[in-house]
Protein backbone atom coordinates (compact mmCIF):
# COMPACT_ATOMS: atom_id res chain seq x y z
CA UNK A 1 0.00 0.00 0.00
CA UNK A 2 2.73 2.51 1.02
CA UNK A 3 4.82 1.27 -1.90
CA UNK A 4 2.03 2.21 -4.26
CA UNK A 5 1.44 5.61 -2.67
CA UNK A 6 5.15 6.40 -2.85
CA UNK A 7 5.10 5.60 -6.52
CA UNK A 8 2.15 7.94 -6.97
CA UNK A 9 4.09 10.72 -5.21
CA UNK A 10 7.10 10.09 -7.40
CA UNK A 11 5.00 10.26 -10.52
CA UNK A 12 3.50 13.56 -9.38
CA UNK A 13 7.01 14.99 -8.86
CA UNK A 14 8.04 13.86 -12.33
CA UNK A 15 4.90 15.52 -13.62
CA UNK A 16 6.31 18.89 -12.49
CA UNK A 17 9.81 18.24 -13.76
CA UNK A 18 9.38 19.01 -17.46
CA UNK A 19 7.68 22.44 -17.12
CA UNK A 20 10.16 23.55 -14.42
CA UNK A 21 13.09 22.37 -16.52
CA UNK A 22 11.79 24.33 -19.50
CA UNK A 23 11.52 27.54 -17.45
CA UNK A 24 15.04 27.16 -16.08
CA UNK A 25 16.44 26.65 -19.58
CA UNK A 26 14.56 29.69 -20.82
CA UNK A 27 15.90 31.91 -18.04
CA UNK A 28 19.47 30.72 -18.64
CA UNK A 29 19.17 31.29 -22.38
CA UNK A 30 17.93 34.88 -21.99
CA UNK A 31 20.60 35.69 -19.41
CA UNK A 32 23.21 34.27 -21.75
CA UNK A 33 22.13 36.96 -24.21
CA UNK A 34 20.13 34.84 -26.61
CA UNK A 35 17.16 36.83 -27.92
CA UNK A 36 16.06 40.43 -27.47
CA UNK A 37 14.76 40.94 -23.95
CA UNK A 38 12.21 43.53 -25.14
CA UNK A 39 10.45 40.95 -27.27
CA UNK A 40 11.26 37.76 -25.39
CA UNK A 41 11.20 38.51 -21.67
CA UNK A 42 12.95 36.23 -19.17
CA UNK A 43 10.79 34.18 -16.78
CA UNK A 44 11.98 36.50 -13.98
CA UNK A 45 10.58 39.54 -15.87
CA UNK A 46 7.30 37.77 -16.34
CA UNK A 47 7.22 36.80 -12.67
CA UNK A 48 7.80 40.41 -11.67
CA UNK A 49 5.01 41.66 -13.92
CA UNK A 50 2.81 38.83 -12.65
CA UNK A 51 3.34 40.08 -9.10
CA UNK A 52 2.61 43.70 -10.04
CA UNK A 53 -0.58 42.78 -11.90
CA UNK A 54 -1.69 40.70 -8.93
CA UNK A 55 -1.13 43.51 -6.47
CA UNK A 56 -2.96 46.02 -8.65
CA UNK A 57 -5.94 43.64 -8.66
CA UNK A 58 -6.03 43.63 -12.44
CA UNK A 59 -5.01 40.00 -12.91
CA UNK A 60 -7.28 38.52 -10.19
CA UNK A 61 -10.24 40.34 -11.69
CA UNK A 62 -9.46 39.21 -15.23
CA UNK A 63 -9.04 35.66 -13.95
CA UNK A 64 -12.40 35.70 -12.23
CA UNK A 65 -14.10 37.09 -15.33
CA UNK A 66 -12.55 34.50 -17.65
CA UNK A 67 -13.13 31.60 -15.27
CA UNK A 68 -16.76 32.56 -14.92
CA UNK A 69 -17.20 32.55 -18.69
CA UNK A 70 -15.43 29.20 -18.98
CA UNK A 71 -17.34 27.49 -16.20
CA UNK A 72 -20.74 28.90 -17.09
CA UNK A 73 -20.28 28.04 -20.76
CA UNK A 74 -18.88 24.60 -19.97
CA UNK A 75 -21.80 23.70 -17.71
CA UNK A 76 -24.35 25.19 -20.08
CA UNK A 77 -22.96 23.17 -23.00
CA UNK A 78 -22.15 19.91 -21.21
CA UNK A 79 -25.50 19.17 -19.62
CA UNK A 80 -27.51 19.10 -22.85
CA UNK A 81 -24.52 17.37 -24.48
CA UNK A 82 -24.70 14.46 -22.04
CA UNK A 83 -28.50 14.28 -22.14
CA UNK A 84 -28.77 14.35 -25.93
CA UNK A 85 -25.83 12.00 -26.43
CA UNK A 86 -27.45 9.39 -24.20
CA UNK A 87 -30.82 9.96 -25.85
CA UNK A 88 -29.22 9.34 -29.24
CA UNK A 89 -28.01 5.96 -28.01
CA UNK A 90 -31.38 5.08 -26.50
CA UNK A 91 -33.63 6.13 -29.38
CA UNK A 92 -32.79 5.61 -33.00
CA UNK A 93 -35.10 8.43 -34.09
CA UNK A 94 -33.22 10.96 -31.96
CA UNK A 95 -29.97 9.82 -33.52
CA UNK A 96 -31.34 10.14 -37.04
CA UNK A 97 -32.42 13.71 -36.35
CA UNK A 98 -29.25 14.84 -34.57
CA UNK A 99 -26.49 13.01 -36.46
CA UNK A 100 -26.50 15.24 -39.57
CA UNK A 101 -26.62 18.37 -37.41
CA UNK A 102 -23.49 17.28 -35.56
CA UNK A 103 -21.76 16.39 -38.81
CA UNK A 104 -22.52 19.84 -40.23
CA UNK A 105 -22.00 22.03 -37.16
CA UNK A 106 -19.12 20.36 -35.29
CA UNK A 107 -16.40 21.35 -37.80
CA UNK A 108 -17.44 25.03 -37.96
CA UNK A 109 -14.97 27.13 -35.94
CA UNK A 110 -17.14 28.42 -33.13
CA UNK A 111 -15.54 31.85 -33.36
CA UNK A 112 -17.00 32.14 -36.86
CA UNK A 113 -20.38 32.11 -35.16
CA UNK A 114 -19.47 35.06 -32.94
CA UNK A 115 -21.01 37.79 -35.14
CA UNK A 116 -24.21 35.79 -35.35
CA UNK A 117 -24.26 35.30 -31.61
CA UNK A 118 -23.55 38.97 -30.98
CA UNK A 119 -26.59 39.75 -33.12
CA UNK A 120 -28.70 37.30 -31.19
CA UNK A 121 -27.51 37.93 -27.63
CA UNK A 122 -25.99 41.39 -27.72
CA UNK A 123 -22.59 42.53 -26.46
CA UNK A 124 -23.07 41.46 -22.83
CA UNK A 125 -21.82 38.43 -20.96
CA UNK A 126 -24.47 36.14 -22.44
CA UNK A 127 -23.00 36.07 -25.91
CA UNK A 128 -19.54 35.10 -24.59
CA UNK A 129 -20.94 32.30 -22.44
CA UNK A 130 -23.05 31.02 -25.32
CA UNK A 131 -20.06 30.65 -27.66
CA UNK A 132 -18.17 28.71 -25.01
CA UNK A 133 -21.24 26.54 -24.42
CA UNK A 134 -21.56 25.74 -28.11
CA UNK A 135 -17.90 24.74 -28.23
CA UNK A 136 -18.22 22.53 -25.16
CA UNK A 137 -21.42 20.90 -26.36
CA UNK A 138 -20.04 18.96 -29.34
CA UNK A 139 -17.26 16.85 -27.82
CA UNK A 140 -19.59 15.97 -24.95
CA UNK A 141 -22.51 14.85 -27.12
CA UNK A 142 -20.25 12.80 -29.40
CA UNK A 143 -18.56 11.03 -26.49
CA UNK A 144 -21.73 10.47 -24.49
CA UNK A 145 -23.30 8.85 -27.52
CA UNK A 146 -20.24 6.71 -28.24
CA UNK A 147 -20.05 5.65 -24.60
CA UNK A 148 -23.68 4.64 -24.39
CA UNK A 149 -23.82 3.00 -27.81
CA UNK A 150 -20.75 0.84 -27.19
CA UNK A 151 -21.55 -0.61 -23.79
CA UNK A 152 -20.54 -4.24 -23.70
CA UNK A 153 -23.45 -6.36 -24.82
CA UNK A 154 -23.21 -8.66 -21.83
CA UNK A 155 -24.31 -5.86 -19.47
CA UNK A 156 -27.39 -5.21 -21.57
CA UNK A 157 -28.10 -8.96 -21.62
CA UNK A 158 -27.72 -9.22 -17.85
CA UNK A 159 -30.01 -6.26 -17.27
CA UNK A 160 -32.65 -7.67 -19.60
CA UNK A 161 -32.46 -11.17 -18.12
CA UNK A 162 -32.77 -9.75 -14.62
CA UNK A 163 -35.90 -7.83 -15.48
CA UNK A 164 -34.63 -4.25 -15.79
CA UNK A 165 -37.25 -1.74 -16.90
CA UNK A 166 -36.22 0.85 -19.51
CA UNK A 167 -35.81 3.36 -16.69
CA UNK A 168 -33.46 1.12 -14.72
CA UNK A 169 -31.66 0.16 -17.91
CA UNK A 170 -30.99 3.85 -18.48
CA UNK A 171 -30.19 5.05 -14.96
CA UNK A 172 -28.28 2.02 -13.65
CA UNK A 173 -26.69 0.47 -16.72
CA UNK A 174 -26.41 2.71 -19.78
CA UNK A 175 -25.51 5.88 -17.87
CA UNK A 176 -22.80 4.26 -15.77
CA UNK A 177 -21.50 2.24 -18.68
CA UNK A 178 -21.10 5.47 -20.66
CA UNK A 179 -19.58 7.44 -17.78
CA UNK A 180 -15.88 6.84 -18.56
CA UNK A 181 -16.33 8.14 -22.10
CA UNK A 182 -18.57 10.98 -20.91
CA UNK A 183 -15.69 12.08 -18.71
CA UNK A 184 -13.27 11.86 -21.61
CA UNK A 185 -15.64 14.14 -23.53
CA UNK A 186 -15.92 16.55 -20.61
CA UNK A 187 -12.14 16.87 -20.38
CA UNK A 188 -11.90 17.74 -24.05
CA UNK A 189 -14.81 20.17 -23.64
CA UNK A 190 -13.08 21.89 -20.73
CA UNK A 191 -9.93 22.46 -22.78
CA UNK A 192 -12.01 23.77 -25.67
CA UNK A 193 -13.84 26.10 -23.27
CA UNK A 194 -10.50 27.64 -22.30
CA UNK A 195 -9.50 28.11 -25.92
CA UNK A 196 -12.79 29.65 -26.96
CA UNK A 197 -13.16 31.89 -23.92
CA UNK A 198 -9.68 33.36 -24.47
CA UNK A 199 -10.20 33.80 -28.19
CA UNK A 200 -13.56 35.49 -27.67
CA UNK A 201 -11.96 37.92 -25.27
CA UNK A 202 -9.44 38.85 -27.99
CA UNK A 203 -12.15 40.07 -30.28
CA UNK A 204 -15.26 40.92 -28.35
CA UNK A 205 -14.44 41.88 -24.81
CA UNK A 206 -12.95 44.59 -22.64
CA UNK A 207 -12.15 42.25 -19.77
CA UNK A 208 -10.70 38.85 -19.04
CA UNK A 209 -7.34 37.22 -19.59
CA UNK A 210 -7.81 37.06 -23.34
CA UNK A 211 -8.31 40.82 -23.35
CA UNK A 212 -5.21 41.22 -21.16
CA UNK A 213 -3.15 39.24 -23.66
CA UNK A 214 -4.48 41.07 -26.69
CA UNK A 215 -4.31 44.60 -25.29
CA UNK A 216 -0.78 43.99 -23.97
CA UNK A 217 0.25 42.85 -27.41
CA UNK A 218 -1.19 45.99 -28.95
CA UNK A 219 0.78 48.11 -26.45
CA UNK A 220 3.84 45.91 -26.97
CA UNK A 221 3.92 45.01 -23.28
CA UNK A 222 5.28 41.60 -24.02
CA UNK A 223 5.83 40.62 -20.39
CA UNK A 224 2.19 41.35 -19.51
CA UNK A 225 1.15 39.34 -22.54
CA UNK A 226 3.15 36.41 -21.24
CA UNK A 227 1.55 36.83 -17.82
CA UNK A 228 -1.82 36.27 -19.49
CA UNK A 229 -0.59 33.23 -21.39
CA UNK A 230 1.01 31.72 -18.29
CA UNK A 231 -2.12 32.37 -16.24
CA UNK A 232 -4.21 30.46 -18.75
CA UNK A 233 -1.72 27.61 -18.57
CA UNK A 234 -1.78 27.55 -14.77
CA UNK A 235 -5.59 27.60 -14.72
CA UNK A 236 -5.56 24.78 -17.22
CA UNK A 237 -3.31 22.63 -15.04
CA UNK A 238 -5.37 23.36 -11.90
CA UNK A 239 -8.73 22.58 -13.48
CA UNK A 240 -7.39 19.51 -15.24
CA UNK A 241 -5.97 18.19 -11.96
CA UNK A 242 -9.23 18.89 -10.14
CA UNK A 243 -11.01 17.13 -12.94
CA UNK A 244 -8.88 14.00 -12.63
CA UNK A 245 -9.60 13.92 -8.89
CA UNK A 246 -13.30 14.34 -9.60
CA UNK A 247 -13.14 11.49 -12.08
CA UNK A 248 -11.47 9.26 -9.50
CA UNK A 249 -14.25 10.10 -7.08
CA UNK A 250 -17.11 9.62 -9.55
CA UNK A 251 -15.70 6.54 -11.33
CA UNK A 252 -14.05 4.56 -8.52
CA UNK A 253 -14.49 1.30 -10.42
CA UNK A 254 -12.25 2.37 -13.26
CA UNK A 255 -9.08 0.34 -12.92
CA UNK A 256 -6.15 2.68 -12.18
CA UNK B 1 -27.45 -36.89 4.58
CA UNK B 2 -28.83 -34.79 1.77
CA UNK B 3 -31.34 -32.14 2.71
CA UNK B 4 -34.67 -32.40 0.92
CA UNK B 5 -35.24 -29.13 -0.94
CA UNK B 6 -38.35 -27.16 0.04
CA UNK B 7 -39.86 -27.31 -3.45
CA UNK B 8 -38.83 -28.36 -6.90
CA UNK B 9 -38.01 -26.00 -9.74
CA UNK B 10 -40.01 -25.70 -12.92
CA UNK B 11 -40.65 -28.36 -15.55
CA UNK B 12 -39.45 -27.30 -18.98
CA UNK B 13 -40.97 -28.72 -22.17
CA UNK B 14 -39.34 -27.87 -25.48
CA UNK B 15 -41.02 -29.06 -28.68
CA UNK B 16 -39.73 -28.81 -32.23
CA UNK B 17 -37.66 -25.76 -31.48
CA UNK B 18 -35.71 -24.21 -34.35
CA UNK B 19 -33.73 -21.03 -34.81
CA UNK B 20 -32.66 -19.67 -38.16
CA UNK B 21 -30.34 -16.68 -38.41
CA UNK B 22 -30.79 -14.61 -41.54
CA UNK B 23 -27.46 -13.24 -42.69
CA UNK B 24 -26.14 -11.40 -45.72
CA UNK B 25 -24.89 -14.72 -47.13
CA UNK B 26 -28.11 -16.67 -46.70
CA UNK B 27 -29.67 -18.20 -43.66
CA UNK B 28 -27.97 -20.34 -41.03
CA UNK B 29 -29.85 -23.09 -39.28
CA UNK B 30 -28.52 -22.64 -35.74
CA UNK B 31 -30.97 -24.99 -34.07
CA UNK B 32 -33.33 -27.54 -35.52
CA UNK B 33 -35.83 -30.05 -34.17
CA UNK B 34 -34.97 -29.57 -30.50
CA UNK B 35 -37.24 -31.72 -28.33
CA UNK B 36 -36.40 -31.74 -24.67
CA UNK B 37 -38.29 -32.46 -21.51
CA UNK B 38 -36.59 -31.35 -18.32
CA UNK B 39 -38.01 -32.55 -15.01
CA UNK B 40 -38.63 -30.21 -12.07
CA UNK B 41 -35.43 -29.92 -10.07
CA UNK B 42 -33.33 -31.66 -12.67
CA UNK B 43 -29.73 -30.67 -13.39
CA UNK B 44 -29.41 -30.97 -17.15
CA UNK B 45 -26.09 -30.44 -18.84
CA UNK B 46 -25.90 -29.62 -22.51
CA UNK B 47 -22.57 -30.72 -23.99
CA UNK B 48 -21.38 -29.92 -27.44
CA UNK B 49 -18.64 -28.40 -29.55
CA UNK B 50 -18.54 -24.66 -30.14
CA UNK B 51 -20.96 -23.57 -32.82
CA UNK B 52 -23.51 -26.27 -32.08
CA UNK B 53 -26.10 -23.74 -30.97
CA UNK B 54 -26.07 -24.56 -27.26
CA UNK B 55 -25.67 -20.93 -26.26
CA UNK B 56 -28.46 -19.94 -28.63
CA UNK B 57 -30.73 -22.48 -26.96
CA UNK B 58 -29.91 -21.06 -23.56
CA UNK B 59 -30.44 -17.48 -24.72
CA UNK B 60 -33.86 -18.44 -26.02
CA UNK B 61 -34.69 -20.00 -22.64
CA UNK B 62 -33.43 -16.79 -20.98
CA UNK B 63 -35.68 -14.63 -23.15
CA UNK B 64 -32.69 -12.91 -24.77
CA UNK B 65 -33.41 -14.43 -28.19
CA UNK B 66 -36.45 -15.90 -29.92
CA UNK B 67 -36.99 -19.19 -31.63
CA UNK B 68 -37.98 -19.18 -35.30
CA UNK B 69 -40.45 -21.99 -34.69
CA UNK B 70 -41.40 -24.48 -31.99
CA UNK B 71 -42.70 -24.13 -28.46
CA UNK B 72 -41.27 -23.75 -24.99
CA UNK B 73 -43.33 -24.28 -21.89
CA UNK B 74 -41.89 -23.43 -18.49
CA UNK B 75 -44.16 -24.35 -15.65
CA UNK B 76 -43.09 -21.72 -13.13
CA UNK B 77 -46.45 -20.65 -11.74
CA UNK B 78 -45.31 -21.10 -8.12
CA UNK B 79 -42.26 -18.93 -8.58
CA UNK B 80 -41.93 -15.18 -8.66
CA UNK B 81 -39.01 -15.29 -11.06
CA UNK B 82 -38.93 -17.70 -13.98
CA UNK B 83 -35.23 -17.83 -14.68
CA UNK B 84 -31.89 -16.26 -13.91
CA UNK B 85 -28.78 -16.65 -16.01
CA UNK B 86 -25.13 -16.94 -15.06
CA UNK B 87 -23.01 -15.79 -17.97
CA UNK B 88 -19.66 -17.03 -19.18
CA UNK B 89 -17.78 -13.93 -18.10
CA UNK B 90 -19.47 -13.04 -14.85
CA UNK B 91 -21.14 -9.96 -16.31
CA UNK B 92 -21.07 -8.27 -12.92
CA UNK B 93 -21.54 -4.54 -13.49
CA UNK B 94 -18.12 -2.91 -12.96
CA UNK B 95 -19.76 0.20 -11.48
CA UNK B 96 -21.61 -1.63 -8.74
CA UNK B 97 -20.21 -3.11 -5.55
CA UNK B 98 -20.55 -6.84 -4.96
CA UNK B 99 -23.54 -6.13 -2.74
CA UNK B 100 -25.29 -4.00 -5.34
CA UNK B 101 -24.56 -6.54 -8.05
CA UNK B 102 -25.98 -9.39 -6.01
CA UNK B 103 -29.10 -7.39 -5.22
CA UNK B 104 -29.62 -6.23 -8.82
CA UNK B 105 -32.34 -8.75 -9.72
CA UNK B 106 -34.29 -7.79 -6.60
CA UNK B 107 -33.89 -4.06 -7.20
CA UNK B 108 -35.18 -4.35 -10.78
CA UNK B 109 -38.25 -6.10 -9.45
CA UNK B 110 -38.99 -3.23 -7.12
CA UNK B 111 -38.14 -4.83 -3.79
CA UNK B 112 -37.46 -2.16 -1.15
CA UNK B 113 -33.87 -1.98 0.13
CA UNK B 114 -34.82 -3.10 3.64
CA UNK B 115 -36.25 -6.35 2.30
CA UNK B 116 -33.37 -6.86 -0.10
CA UNK B 117 -30.65 -6.60 2.53
CA UNK B 118 -31.21 -9.91 4.38
CA UNK B 119 -31.62 -11.85 1.14
CA UNK B 120 -28.49 -10.34 -0.37
CA UNK B 121 -26.68 -11.11 2.88
CA UNK B 122 -27.75 -14.75 2.75
CA UNK B 123 -26.77 -15.11 -0.90
CA UNK B 124 -23.35 -13.59 -0.28
CA UNK B 125 -22.86 -15.94 2.68
CA UNK B 126 -23.81 -18.88 0.47
CA UNK B 127 -20.87 -18.17 -1.85
CA UNK B 128 -18.47 -16.76 0.77
CA UNK B 129 -18.40 -13.15 -0.37
CA UNK B 130 -19.66 -11.34 2.73
CA UNK B 131 -16.24 -9.83 3.43
CA UNK B 132 -16.10 -8.38 -0.06
CA UNK B 133 -19.50 -6.68 -0.09
CA UNK B 134 -18.07 -3.22 -0.77
CA UNK B 135 -15.52 -4.36 -3.34
CA UNK B 136 -15.87 -3.61 -7.00
CA UNK B 137 -15.64 -6.53 -9.46
CA UNK B 138 -12.21 -5.43 -10.74
CA UNK B 139 -10.88 -5.92 -7.21
CA UNK B 140 -11.93 -9.59 -7.19
CA UNK B 141 -10.36 -12.68 -8.74
CA UNK B 142 -12.09 -14.43 -11.63
CA UNK B 143 -13.37 -17.14 -9.29
CA UNK B 144 -14.81 -14.62 -6.86
CA UNK B 145 -16.53 -12.77 -9.66
CA UNK B 146 -18.23 -15.99 -10.74
CA UNK B 147 -19.31 -16.58 -7.14
CA UNK B 148 -20.85 -13.13 -7.24
CA UNK B 149 -22.64 -13.97 -10.47
CA UNK B 150 -23.98 -17.17 -8.91
CA UNK B 151 -25.17 -15.29 -5.83
CA UNK B 152 -26.86 -12.72 -8.07
CA UNK B 153 -28.75 -15.55 -9.78
CA UNK B 154 -29.72 -17.42 -6.63
CA UNK B 155 -30.86 -14.34 -4.71
CA UNK B 156 -33.84 -13.87 -7.02
CA UNK B 157 -34.94 -17.45 -6.20
CA UNK B 158 -35.65 -18.37 -9.82
CA UNK B 159 -37.53 -21.51 -10.89
CA UNK B 160 -34.82 -22.22 -13.44
CA UNK B 161 -31.13 -21.46 -13.32
CA UNK B 162 -29.48 -21.04 -16.72
CA UNK B 163 -25.72 -21.34 -16.82
CA UNK B 164 -23.58 -20.68 -19.90
CA UNK B 165 -20.16 -22.25 -19.31
CA UNK B 166 -19.82 -20.22 -16.13
CA UNK B 167 -16.49 -21.74 -15.07
CA UNK B 168 -14.83 -22.03 -18.49
CA UNK B 169 -12.47 -19.12 -17.86
CA UNK B 170 -11.25 -20.36 -14.46
CA UNK B 171 -8.17 -22.41 -13.66
CA UNK B 172 -8.65 -26.11 -12.90
CA UNK B 173 -8.55 -25.86 -9.09
CA UNK B 174 -10.95 -22.97 -8.90
CA UNK B 175 -13.24 -24.69 -11.33
CA UNK B 176 -13.43 -27.86 -9.23
CA UNK B 177 -14.08 -25.88 -6.05
CA UNK B 178 -16.85 -23.87 -7.68
CA UNK B 179 -18.38 -26.96 -9.29
CA UNK B 180 -18.56 -28.58 -5.88
CA UNK B 181 -20.09 -25.48 -4.34
CA UNK B 182 -22.63 -25.23 -7.12
CA UNK B 183 -23.69 -28.86 -6.62
CA UNK B 184 -23.94 -28.30 -2.88
CA UNK B 185 -26.13 -25.22 -3.32
CA UNK B 186 -28.25 -26.87 -5.98
CA UNK B 187 -28.87 -29.93 -3.78
CA UNK B 188 -30.40 -27.74 -1.09
CA UNK B 189 -32.48 -25.50 -3.34
CA UNK B 190 -33.98 -28.01 -5.79
CA UNK B 191 -33.92 -25.65 -8.74
CA UNK B 192 -34.08 -26.83 -12.31
CA UNK B 193 -30.69 -26.13 -13.85
CA UNK B 194 -29.76 -26.00 -17.51
CA UNK B 195 -25.99 -25.94 -17.69
CA UNK B 196 -24.01 -25.48 -20.87
CA UNK B 197 -20.49 -26.83 -21.18
CA UNK B 198 -18.09 -28.14 -23.75
CA UNK B 199 -16.36 -30.27 -21.12
CA UNK B 200 -17.54 -33.89 -20.86
CA UNK B 201 -16.04 -34.18 -17.37
CA UNK B 202 -17.97 -31.17 -16.17
CA UNK B 203 -21.23 -32.54 -17.55
CA UNK B 204 -20.65 -35.86 -15.75
CA UNK B 205 -19.69 -34.14 -12.50
CA UNK B 206 -22.72 -31.94 -12.37
CA UNK B 207 -25.61 -33.36 -14.34
CA UNK B 208 -28.47 -35.78 -13.81
CA UNK B 209 -28.52 -36.11 -17.57
CA UNK B 210 -26.35 -34.87 -20.39
CA UNK B 211 -27.85 -33.79 -23.70
CA UNK B 212 -25.16 -34.14 -26.34
CA UNK B 213 -25.50 -31.62 -29.16
CA UNK B 214 -23.95 -31.60 -32.61
CA UNK B 215 -23.50 -28.75 -35.06
CA UNK B 216 -24.62 -27.84 -38.61
CA UNK B 217 -27.48 -27.82 -37.94
CA UNK B 218 -27.49 -27.67 -34.15
CA UNK B 219 -29.56 -30.48 -32.71
CA UNK B 220 -29.61 -32.91 -29.82
CA UNK B 221 -27.93 -36.14 -30.87
CA UNK B 222 -28.35 -38.16 -27.71
CA UNK B 223 -29.44 -37.83 -24.10
CA UNK B 224 -27.40 -39.78 -21.57
CA UNK B 225 -28.42 -40.57 -18.01
CA UNK B 226 -25.81 -39.92 -15.36
CA UNK B 227 -26.55 -42.33 -12.53
CA UNK B 228 -24.24 -40.97 -9.80
CA UNK B 229 -26.03 -40.36 -6.50
CA UNK B 230 -25.93 -37.07 -4.58
CA UNK B 231 -24.12 -35.67 -2.71
CA UNK B 232 -21.24 -36.14 -5.10
CA UNK B 233 -17.55 -35.96 -4.46
CA UNK B 234 -16.18 -34.93 -7.81
CA UNK B 235 -12.63 -36.17 -7.38
CA UNK B 236 -13.73 -39.60 -6.16
CA UNK B 237 -16.30 -39.76 -8.92
CA UNK B 238 -13.70 -39.16 -11.59
CA UNK B 239 -11.84 -42.41 -10.81
CA UNK B 240 -14.86 -44.76 -10.93
CA UNK B 241 -15.25 -47.13 -13.90
CA UNK B 242 -18.74 -45.85 -14.68
CA UNK B 243 -17.35 -42.35 -15.09
CA UNK B 244 -14.83 -43.58 -17.61
CA UNK B 245 -17.44 -45.54 -19.56
CA UNK B 246 -19.81 -42.58 -19.75
CA UNK B 247 -17.02 -40.27 -20.75
CA UNK B 248 -16.09 -42.57 -23.61
CA UNK B 249 -19.72 -42.93 -24.64
CA UNK B 250 -20.20 -39.16 -24.92
CA UNK B 251 -16.85 -38.78 -26.63
CA UNK B 252 -17.87 -41.33 -29.29
CA UNK B 253 -20.94 -39.26 -30.11
CA UNK B 254 -18.89 -36.08 -30.39
CA UNK B 255 -15.98 -37.76 -32.19
CA UNK B 256 -18.25 -38.90 -34.99
CA UNK B 257 -19.38 -35.33 -35.36
CA UNK B 258 -15.88 -33.89 -35.29
CA UNK B 259 -14.71 -36.32 -37.95
CA UNK B 260 -17.69 -35.56 -40.12
CA UNK B 261 -17.04 -31.83 -39.83
CA UNK B 262 -13.39 -32.37 -40.71
CA UNK B 263 -14.29 -34.43 -43.79
CA UNK B 264 -16.77 -31.87 -45.15
CA UNK B 265 -14.33 -29.11 -44.24
CA UNK B 266 -11.65 -30.74 -46.41
CA UNK B 267 -14.01 -30.94 -49.34
CA UNK B 268 -14.86 -27.29 -49.15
Amino acid sequence: MSEASRQVRQERLLYLLSPIGLIVLWQLAIQAGLGDRRFVPAPSDIAERFYLLCVSGELPWDTVVTLWRIIAGFVLGSIPGVALGLAMAMWRSVRIVIDPLIAALFPIPKLALMPLILLAFGFGETSKIVVVAIGAFFPVIVNAYAGAANIEKIYIDVARNYGASPRIMFTRVVFFGALPLIFAGLRVALAISFIIATAVEFVASKSGIGYLIWSSWELLQVDAMFVGIVTIGILGVITSTLFIELERFVIPWKAP
Amino acid sequence: MSVEPPRKGARIEIEGLARVFEGPRGSVQALTGIDLSIAPGEFLCIVGPSGCGKSTLLRILAGLDRQSSGRIKVDSANWAVENAMVFQESGLFPWMSVEQNVGFGLMTRGMPASERAPRVEAAMRLVGLTQFRRHFPHQLSGGMRQRGAIARAFVTDPAVLLMDEPFAALDAQNRTILQEELVRIWETTGKTVVYITHSIDEALFLGDRAAVMTAHPGRIKEIIDIPFPHPRNLMELSVTPTFGELKLKIWRVLEEEVNRARATGDQA
